[in-house]
């Protein structure tokens, strides 16, 4: 049988030892990992600085001059595209997907790690030809983050022509990337799991990063359909999604193409993504959680059924962002029952989290911190979801500020906090550091708090009928004036809480000087990751041989066990063979 | 593999003995291939079923007009894209005679296959650039009319992935004239043939469709609910 050539011979065993090897050509999972992650946090800082931008134009109407109307949209676009596509994907898969897989399922690196190399730097040309459209003649798209046609391709709408361009150019490299790292996810999990990892022994993040990356794989491909078709009615007049119009008082040589056929494809891309983006944070959090209520995760095969059951139905609710589009009713009975529906594997999963959490020996450690306070937010977000997915409370409340609260809190602030779960709980195996835990509580408050005083209140704005994406409301008979002091408030908040990621920022950065050594375990976790023979792990992983799965990754708190914690590379002992022998399997 | 079992197996209950713990050394290379093609098919697979969902949903708006059916209309007489498929066909006939060339051991048989399947893979796509300038020549331009921008369109997609699956022939040919060593080349060229075979698939679901006259596309868009 032929073996993968992955740092499996004892000469590949030695790290890179030039710059070029270690951080340009290195097809060390890590290092692209680490490659993915501060790349998306910079793009992700950028979009937080427009998100402030726009804040500063809501809450400060008419004090701003170099906010206009058109730099508003422009604005509004790159802040939702980059965060949802740039960041979080890219952070959550590109970033832990690269780190947590090879080390979770006991690999020595990806099973294609040329591939998965090729797969950062297209990442980062994405990256750059979406920035680029910062300082093209028109700046960037301001379309929204949809791009609907066909005004995201005519006059008016700002970025009509570079921009646009440069945006689908950008998401075409974009997904070529994501496909060249998703294959690598997925053949890894599939192909490259240690002897005794089976897939029910594998943690549930590893499950939440497969499943998101199977989605990724299949759903992508829509949102490149799409932009290939609208590039070429922008570029060479086809008429696949422009219908015959009159833009500035000229008829134009579109004819008879359908906008609503964007919508469809864009949102068959869109729904899954999702779940591309909440998947992997479901599943790390599973594993904070556990791991620092020292208790096994509550209802494993239930959580995986989930995942699974969530992956797969995401495919068929896409249509429920498009209720207002003149749809069919059956087809809207059709999709609010799709999307009602999938409410309950994840509301099984927030009932395990909290059972999980019951009676465990919780430790408020930051990560601790966060992953609770993303139990919250995205029960409150779950919870409006619930208000938006019927039709009929849809309508009226489609295009408002409702809206944008909800999928804030549920795709945005959620992910979020599951991310800084997981930036502060696995910074000690990256960095070999522990990080300022203070300094970590004062973000997380921040954080935490803050978040509840933007977006909280943009729900009552929603209610009261305040539409989303406008510069400015001028003069509105339904609008309040409190409702302007309101705004205000949210911006004030929202700057504290950008201004607060600061605090993260320097922690990480400095810890990494002043930081004290982690140790190899410090939250004394049973996943492979943390049982490495050096922290940070070196080029190859596990030393000279790879470990041995015996267990599921939960064992934590076992009755008569030495430690309250068991690794899963941790032979069974007599006691626990006798009780296996006896069928008095753990419960 | 039975996924069902797997998923519901109470791995909580049953640590492993040591016993049990054997060597390991790495993950299958062929395996991990095999696997990866999988999946790049279903990615292939669900981009050509978007396209054509697409085609059948805007074939039924008024400005359409089918490629085939009226006698004015290119594909009524379908000889040359018939042509061109029997290229493409020579092409996947030849890369299996070169595979089964390469589990023989015989050199010349894997050889001849191969350089038969790159030579007819690029004659094809050669024939249908040349179609694409025969269209333009009598007026089928790209904008004209949606039949017309999705055969463009269809095509050049699918001759990119052949163009995609010419380079990774490529690159196994060069890896494995260089570790001269031809036993090593019948996994990775199986991976190929899959592939060839399925762009094969892909190109006959995509001639029938784009040759297909005005009531079959309008039969098929009823079916799809349009």
């Amino acid at each position: 049988m032929q073996h993968v050539a992955i740092a499996d011979q004892p000469d590949h065993l030695h790290d890179p030892q030039t710059f070029i090897t270690k951080y340009v050509y290195s097809q060390d999972h890590k290092v692209i990992a680490i490659q993915y992650g501060v790349t998306a946090i910079f793009v992700g800082l950028v979009a937080l600085c427009l998100s402030a931008v726009m804040r500063l134009q809501l809450g400060f109407p008419n004090t701003f001059d170099f906010i206009d109307p058109s730099n508003y949209l422009q604005f509004v676009t790159m802040h939702g595209m980059i965060m949802v596509i740039y960041l979080l994907t890219a952070l959550l898969l590109g970033g832990f997907g690269n780190y947590l897989i090879p080390l979770m399922v006991g690999a020595r690196d990806m099973v294609f790690p040329f591939m998965n190399m090729l797969s950062y730097w297209a990442y980062l040309l994405s990256v750059i030809v979406l920035l680029a459209s910062f300082f093209v003649p028109g700046g960037p798209t301001g379309a929204g983050w949809t791009l609907y046609p066909p005004q995201a391709i005519l006059p008016g709408t700002p970025g009509y022509d570079w921009g646009i361009i440069l945006m689908l150019s950008s998401l075409a490299i974009f997904i070529i990337a994501f496909t060249m790292g998703g294959l690598n996810y997925v053949t890894t999990v599939l192909q490259a799991r240690t002897h005794g990892m089976t897939l029910m022994r594998m943690p549930l993040t590893i499950w939440g990063i497969f499943t998101a990356t199977v989605l990724g794989l299949l759903a992508f491909p829509a949102l490149l359909v799409s932009a290939i078709m609208m590039m070429l009615d922008k570029t060479l007049g086809t008429s696949f999604f422009m219908p015959a119009l009159v833009s500035m008082g000229e008829s134009l040589d579109y004819s008879g193409g359908s906008p609503v056929l964007f919508q469809h494809l864009f949102w068959f891309f869109g729904h899954p993504e999702v779940y591309i983006v909440a998947l992997p944070a479901f599943g790390m959090v599973s594993d904070v959680l556990a791991t620092h209520a020292r208790k096994n995760i509550f209802g494993y095969r239930m959580m995986v059924w989930a995942i699974v059951g969530i992956g797969g139905l995401s495919f068929f609710v896409w249509a429920h962002h498009m209720y207002v589009s003149g749809m069919d009713p059956a087809f809207g009975f059709f999709f609010a029952t799709t999307t009602l529906i999938i409410a309950v594997p994840t509301a099984i999963k927030v009932y395990n989290w909290v059972l999980t959490l019951y009676r465990g020996n919780i430790h408020l450690t930051v990560p601790m911190l966060f992953a609770i306070g993303f139990i919250f937010t995205f029960t409150h977000g779950g919870l409006t979801g619930l208000f938006l997915g019927n039709v009929v409370i849809d309508l009226p409340l489609s295009d408002t500020y409702f809206v944008v609260a909800h999928f804030h809190m549920v795709m945005g602030v959620s992910p979020i906090m599951v991310l800084f779960a997981a930036l502060y709980h696995w910074y000690p195996l990256i960095t070999g550091k522990m990080f300022n835990q203070r300094l970590g509580k004062i973000h997380f408050w921040f954080t935490f708090l803050g978040t509840y005083a933007i977006y909280l209140p943009m729900h009552y704005l929603g209610f009261l009928g305040v539409p989303r994406r406008y510069f400015a409301m001028g003069s509105t008979d339904f609008i309040p004036e409190s409702a302007q002091s309101l705004n205000a408030s949210i911006t004030i908040s929202a700057l504290i809480v950008g201004l607060s990621q600061l605090l993260f920022l320097y922690n990480m950065v400095s810890s990494l000087r002043n930081g004290k050594p982690a140790g190899l375990n410090p939250w004394g976790a049973t996943s492979l990751e943390w049982q490495t023979p050096h922290a940070p792990p070196r080029h190859g992983n596990w030393g000279p041989v790879v470990p041995t799965v015996y267990r599921w990754a939960y064992d934590y708190s076992v009755p008569g066990a030495e430690l309250d914690f068991i690794p899963q590379n941790h032979p069974v002992s007599a006691a626990e063979q006798t009780a296996g022998d006896h069928g008095e399997g753990k419960s | 593999m039975n996924i069902l079992k797997v998923l519901l197996d109470k791995s909580w209950q049953h640590p492993t003995a040591a016993a049990t713990a054997a060597q390991y050394s790495g993950p299958d290379a062929q395996a991990a291939a095999r696997v990866m093609l999988r999946f790049i098919l279903a990615i292939v697979g669900v981009i050509f079923f978007l396209f054509i969902i697409t085609f059948l949903s805007r074939s039924q708006y008024p400005d359409f007009e089918a490629l085939a059916g009226p006698p004015w209309q290119p594909f009524t007489n379908a000889s040359r894209l018939w042509f061109n498929t029997g290229l493409l066909a020579c092409a996947s006939v030849a890369i299996q005679w070169g595979l089964s060339g390469t589990r023989a051991g015989k050199l010349n048989v894997t050889v001849a296959g191969i350089s038969a399947a790159v030579f007819f893979t690029v004659l094809f796509l050669i024939a249908q650039f040349d179609l694409w300038l025969h269209l333009q020549s009598m007026g089928f331009y790209m904008n004209g009319n949606p039949a017309n921008s999705y055969f463009y369109l269809l095509t050049a997609i699918h001759g990119l992935h052949l163009m995609g699956g010419l380079l990774v022939l490529c690159n196994v040919v060069f890896r494995v004239w260089y570790d001269n060593d031809l036993k090593t080349l019948a996994a990775p060229l199986q991976l190929c043939t899959t592939y060839w075979h399925f762009l094969l698939g892909v190109w006959l679901v995509l001639f029938a469709l784009l040759t297909s006259r005005p009531d079959t596309i309008n039969a098929l868009a009823a079916l799809c609910g349009f």
